[in-house]
């Protein structure tokens, strides 16, 4: 496959162009639609400019961690279909899926985005277990901010399945109706992931897969209002604390505009 | 700067013409290695005290045999890549491929002093075997040292090694890339030195040191009349 | 907010906000690794090891124009309170990942192309801040195997605890604190190169965060020099 050369794209960013000529904190559209997969407690399908991602929420009733025995408990994965780029493969998950799963995961739950307190059935014993799952369609750049949309989209879009507790003989039975829907999940902040990249020294947000290829660093940002609530910084390259400031200023302004798309 | 300090990469070394082992930032000189710093002149360079094998056109180099192919031999240079040994580079008399076995000429971890003849911009390594001093070595030890430290072994104008081969008798071939081909009686002595001579490289009147030593261990000086050439 | 971490302006341990634990560097520990490197940082323990630059495997990994850097940080199943789980876990490789796009860009990795820097970083007993203690001795272990590089990186952490900014949080403040802040630091260009960050925090806080983290990344990387400096002046 041959591809914009990146030195090109190092070019273009001196001069203050970008490839597909987006002023520099400018985002792709965003397409956000949710309760696509009906077999699922909640979902939602997301596109930023071509990056298309499907989070699909669902929920089982587990054991809670020991040191948190009243917690509920949130797992995040992502998969990178092979369709969705030439250099994905099959096979088990890559740093990079790992990477962006675990960056999606910090971003909900150090906005304490799920109040996992109400996740608990029976202290100690039982507790719902929240997976989202998350998969990568179409590979078009920054999909840290894809995939982070798509699992609070869909997280907003979650209702609990009916659970019926029986007791027989002293002991109890967990039987979970996934035909029913009850209540929503209880998520009570929002948090937008704002990726932003270094090309040529200069910062701009929601890199396509071209301006990708060229970065020196990326810093993501996860927003809760006007706090913020986890960061990652990839690919080498460094910045300066004045160029992560101008980041987090910029990334406040994009998170309440995005935010305010999932209504 | 002091006469070979020791720097760190990163360490300001001045201006000037930045030489091996440094890099220039807006005008300045810095170590890209850790190393003893020197100025020749207007050219800083930094002699590293650890590092591999970057090959480089003009070396000899010990190595060994690693693979053979239909008209060439893979040759391990204790380097991050092979080298390439053609057969008309390897054997001056005519080769009738299709009834020579190359192994008659350089067998499976045979190994040899060879010259680099050419390093590409990618890394591939070629080797030649036409020079006097090339051949294969029969026998013998080896061992490896800091290729960094290989002009320390060899000493000015080759004063360090002769003094070894005279003290011990051995044979000895150092080849530019770390490896060490020792052969003789005394074999144990003159790695002794020469493994003393890594671990003190950077200290100063290492010659005097080394002659004290061999002198303490043989009870002697110079074993004349066996000089033997490398 | 009832305090328990700080008592009387002083931090558990007794430490003021902007002090680092005690810190201990060494080069050159391990004898068959081309470069070797130790960092302490408290009771976190972490050592180093560098092979190569070398013949890359598997092949298809090489580069045609720089040398690869393939990192592996992993933690001693004895390292922890709890028995950790030996082998690569879904942190360990993130870890690896950000710990090599940490110190990718002071090397000269297009000095060997198509080859790999092996390197290995081994948490031997883990008290919060791993990743730094890993990243300061594989920088030390970097420059003792004699690669190439522009500076060296020093890294550190900084965190919020009942509100308070602290650098180098350990023990309690790791596991009680509001906030943890890693970054690594190359000074030469004042650049950050490792960045993470879990907790809430406003934006004049986390600059406030980043300049103490780079006070304390100053402060390791004066130990990471002399650590490669006394491996020769010793004697």
């Amino acid at each position: 496959m041959i591809s914009i050369d990146p030195e090109v794209i190092k070019e273009l960013t001196t001069k203050g162009i970008r490839v597909d000529h987006r002023a520099f904190d400018e985002y792709r559209k965003i397409k956000i639609e949710t309760g696509i997969i009906e077999k699922a407690e909640g979902s939602a399908r997301v596109e930023i400019g071509g990056t298309k991602v499907i989070a699909g929420v669902k929920m089982e009733i587990g054991e809670p961690f020991a040191d948190r025995p009243d917690d509920g408990v949130l797992i995040t994965n992502a998969e990178f279909l092979a369709l969705a780029y030439h250099e994905f493969e099959e096979g088990p998950p890559r740093e990079n899926s790992i990477e962006l799963a675990r960056v999606v995961d910090r971003g909900i739950r150090e906005s304490k985005a799920i109040d996992l307190k109400k996740l608990c059935i029976e202290n100690g014993k039982k507790v719902w277990m929240v997976f989202v799952d998350i998969d990568i369609l179409d590979h078009d750049g920054n999909l840290i901010d894809a995939a982070a949309l798509a699992a609070i989209a869909a997280l907003l879009n979650t209702k609990f399945p009916k659970l019926d507790i029986i007791e027989e003989d002293g002991e109890k039975r967990y039987v979970i109706d996934y035909e029913q829907k009850t209540d929503p999940l209880p998520v009570t902040q929002k948090p937008i992931g704002v990726t932003a990249a270094k090309i040529s020294g200069k910062i701009l947000f929601d890199p396509n897969i071209a301006e990708e290829s060229a970065v020196e660093g990326k810093i993501s940002m996860g927003i809760t209002d006007n706090m913020i609530a986890s960061i990652q910084k990839s690919e080498p390259g460094g910045f300066s604390i004045e160029e992560i400031d101008h980041i987090a200023e910029i990334a406040m302004k994009k998170a309440s505009e995005i935010r305010a798309m999932l209504g | 700067m002091a006469e070979r300090e020791l720097v760190i990469p990163g360490d300001m070394l001045g201006e000037g013409i930045s030489g091996s082992g440094t890099y220039m930032e807006n005008g300045k000189i810095f170590a890209s290695v850790l190393g003893l710093a020197e100025r020749r002149d207007k050219l800083i360079f930094v002699i590293p005290l650890n590092g591999i094998y970057s090959p480089k056109t003009g070396d000899g180099v010990i190595g060994k045999i690693e693979d053979i192919a239909f008209s060439h031999w893979i040759v391990n240079i204790n380097a991050p890549y092979s080298g390439v040994l053609p057969l008309n580079e390897a054997v001056t008399d005519f080769v009738d491929l299709t009834k020579t076995d190359l192994t008659k000429y350089f067998n499976y971890d045979d190994i040899i002093f060879v010259k680099i003849s050419n390093v590409t911009k990618t890394k591939s390594i070629q080797l030649t075997m036409k020079d006097r001093k090339c051949r294969k070595l029969y026998g013998g030890r080896l061992i490896k040292i800091t290729p960094a430290k290989v002009p320390r072994i060899i000493g000015k104008g080759g004063s360090m090694v002769e003094l070894i081969k005279n003290h011990t008798g051995c044979q000895i071939v150092v080849g530019q890339n770390g490896i060490v081909w020792i052969k003789g009686e005394k074999e144990d002595l003159a790695i002794e030195a020469i493994q003393y001579i890594e671990e003190k490289s950077h200290i100063t009147g290492l010659t005097d040191k080394i002659k004290e030593m061999l002198e303490k261990k043989t009870g002697k000086g110079d074993e004349n009349g066996t000089k033997i050439n490398s | 907010m009832e305090q328990k971490l700080i008592v009387d302006g002083k931090r558990i341990d007794g430490r003021t906000f902007d002090q680092l634990r005690p810190m201990e560097a060494r080069a050159g520990i391990l004898k068959n690794a081309d470069g070797s490197g130790y960092f302490r940082l408290g009771r976190t323990i972490a050592i180093a090891g560098i092979f190569g630059p070398r013949q890359v495997h598997p092949r298809h990994m090489e580069e045609a124009e720089a040398a690869i850097l393939k990192c592996r940080y992993n933690m001693a199943s004895f390292s922890t309170t709890e028995r950790n789980r030996p082998g690569p876990s879904r942190r360990s490789k993130e870890i690896s990942k950000v710990i090599r796009e940490a110190l990718m860009p002071v090397l000269f990795l297009e000095e060997f192309p198509k080859s790999a820097i092996d390197l290995h970083v081994e948490i031997l007993q883990a008290d919060a801040s791993t990743r730094c203690a890993g990243i300061n001795a594989a920088s030390i272990a970097l420059a003792d195997a004699g690669i190439p590089m522009r500076d060296l990186i020093a890294s550190c952490s900084v965190g919020v605890v009942e509100g308070q900014i602290m650098l180098d949080i350990a023990g309690k403040e790791d596991t009680e604190g509001d906030v943890d802040l890693p970054i690594a630091y190359y000074p030469k260009r004042d650049l950050i190169t490792l960045l993470q960050m879990d907790g809430m925090v406003t934006r004049e806080q986390l600059k406030q965060l980043l300049e103490l983290a780079k006070k304390g990344a100053m402060q390791v990387y004066e130990a990471q020099r002399q650590a490669l400096r006394s491996k020769y002046l010793e004697e």
